[in-house]
């Protein structure tokens, strides 16, 4: 189809319009926000190599409300003997909102005696960020916690 | 008639008790509350566990300058001040002060002494050593009451201070005074508003993941709307901070403290 | 950052054999995680502590890695048996040649 040879302002002005709001559509659209929990489900599937995720004996403890996502303490514990035939050799801790979806990994052994590790981490943003153990018998099992992560009042001028 | 009488006598009491409630300024008529009780759970037993307050660190950075001599021939703090402990004891609590004729922060007093008595120059605001001895001799008055009172020498920065305070500034045109007097404990998008009394500080501020002073913070807050910020070290600084501390006497001091 | 910093460690000195005694370690360490931009609107490169180890009289007892998504002054809490006297030894490693070390003794009765 042959554009027309001109094209008033006005009809220009329309279609930058009709463009831009394809554009901010986009930005706004759920597939971007869902891209990093996609990065999420990968480097969970990294730790897995696709093994079956069961749920329940891990427990993950963040504030529900965060005053500043610079600095948050987060538990998280695992319900185990931590006997020699039964323990939590490694807790992978991932953040479905953050840049980068790898917290932290811990490794433990039967000397460890508990399960149960706590540690300051960074969240980007509201989120849910989950906790992975992997059991000497080569079984995963998965627990999450959710939480609002709001901003500091009057920041630095950047 | 006696009905009538009786009315108005009430209405007439009711009048001069509201009166007085505002005449009264907010500051007696409704406590202090140190903005550590607006913090969760996690933050308070950040401030108060030195296994996990990262401000302690600067407070062993502090310890080492403390002994340390700026040349071979030049005094350590240590060599007039002897044990921190001891010689620092509630110091942090009177300041600012004027000394020698000049209103004097703490930040202001450590540079005095590094200038005139150890002939080393001047630790530049917010620059890891001069937060280090700040937070060591702050702790020293961990606990104790602000004690900056109102005297003939400070009266006029006092007052220039309270200006400060109560003056509006900045594109969203608001004073201080508005945020943290008349509506302290209301909130402001997400955030409770705070009375803003500098009793913690240098704070471990998470927004900043680092230690900083109360003119740091000062600064935030003139950014915050959009004001242009008061120069570090400046004397429209250390009024500000005299009139903060005044309003905030009798406050435990809570230094190094975590704020978010 | 500069290649070592002061750590704090903070557990029992005394212990009764079998006991499971809390361990926590913190570094003092900005953990520049890399996403930050200058006010020019340059990247600040990454600069975070890897990996956190433990060894108990020369046994590794626990391992941590470290990702930028940790906190700057970062905190580990973990637990261990008290299983006999001796040495823990806590090390640090991170980028730019970084490393840190602690060591702390225990008595185990």
């Amino acid at each position: 189809m042959n554009p027309p040879k001109t094209i008033n302002r006005r009809q220009w002005l329309l279609r930058i319009q009709q463009i831009g709001m394809i554009a901010v559509g986009v930005c706004l659209s759920p597939l971007t926000v869902f891209a990093k929990k996609e990065e999420a489900d990968s480097a969970i599937k990294q730790i897995t190599g696709g093994a079956p995720i069961r749920d329940g004996r891990v427990t993950l403890v963040i504030p529900p409300l965060v005053e500043n996502g610079n600095l948050v303490v987060l538990n998280v514990s695992v319900d185990s003997p931590m006997t020699a035939n039964n323990y939590v050799k490694v807790i992978h801790v991932i953040a479905e909102g953050n840049p980068l979806p790898q917290i932290f990994a811990a490794y433990l052994s039967p000397r460890s005696g508990t399960a149960n590790i706590t540690t300051r981490v960074r969240l980007a943003d509201s989120q849910r960020v989950w906790a992975i153990a992997q059991m000497s018998d080569g079984s995963f099992w998965q627990g999450y916690a959710e939480t609002l992560v709001t901003l500091s009042a009057c920041t630095e001028m950047v | 008639m006696k009905k009538k009488a009786a009315l108005s006598a009430i209405f007439f009491l009711c009048a001069l008790l509201t009166t007085l409630c505002f005449a009264a300024s907010p500051m007696t008529s409704h406590q202090q509350q140190s903005s550590y009780e607006l913090m969760s759970a996690e933050n308070k037993a950040m401030q108060d566990d030195i296994s996990l307050n990262p401000a302690m660190f600067w407070v062993g950075d502090g310890e080492s300058l403390w002994q340390a001599k700026g040349s071979p021939n030049t005094k350590s703090c240590a060599s007039c001040h002897g044990d921190v402990k001891k010689s620092m004891r509630g110091v942090a609590t009177q300041f600012p002060k004027v000394i020698k004729g000049k209103l004097q922060t703490l930040e202001g007093q450590i540079n005095q002494c590094r200038e005139v008595r150890q002939e080393a120059p001047k630790l530049a605001y917010e620059s890891k050593d001069l937060l280090a001895l700040t937070a060591l001799i702050a702790l020293q008055s961990k606990g104790m009451p602000i004690s900056v009172k109102e005297t003939p020498t400070n009266k006029k920065d006092l007052k220039q201070g309270q200006e400060f305070f109560n003056q509006r500034m900045g594109q969203l045109n608001l004073s201080c005074a508005q945020c943290h007097e008349e509506r302290a404990g209301l909130r402001l998008g997400g955030s409770l508003i705070p009375q803003g009394h500098p009793n913690a500080y240098p704070i471990y501020r998470l927004e900043w993941q680092t230690l900083g002073s109360v003119q740091r913070r000062l600064r935030n807050c003139m950014s915050g709307v959009r004001a242009q910020q008061f120069e570090y070290g400046s004397s429209e600084m250390a009024q500000l901070e005299l009139y903060l501390m005044w309003r905030a006497r009798g406050m435990p001091m809570e230094s190094p403290g975590v704020r978010p | 950052m500069s290649k070592t910093s002061r750590t704090s460690v903070t557990m029992p000195a005394q212990a009764k054999k079998g006991a499971i005694i809390e361990i926590r370690a913190i570094a003092q360490h900005d953990m520049e995680s890399g996403f930050r931009y200058t006010e020019g609107g340059k990247i600040i490169p990454r600069d975070i502590i890897r990996v956190f180890t433990c060894s108990y009289n020369n046994a590794e007892i626990f391992k941590a890695d470290f990702y930028p998504g940790i906190g700057a002054n970062p905190l580990i809490i973990f637990t261990t048996i008290a299983t006999e006297s001796g040495m823990l030894e806590f090390k640090w490693v991170g980028d730019d040649g970084y490393e840190a070390s602690n060591q702390a003794r225990i008595t185990v009765t």
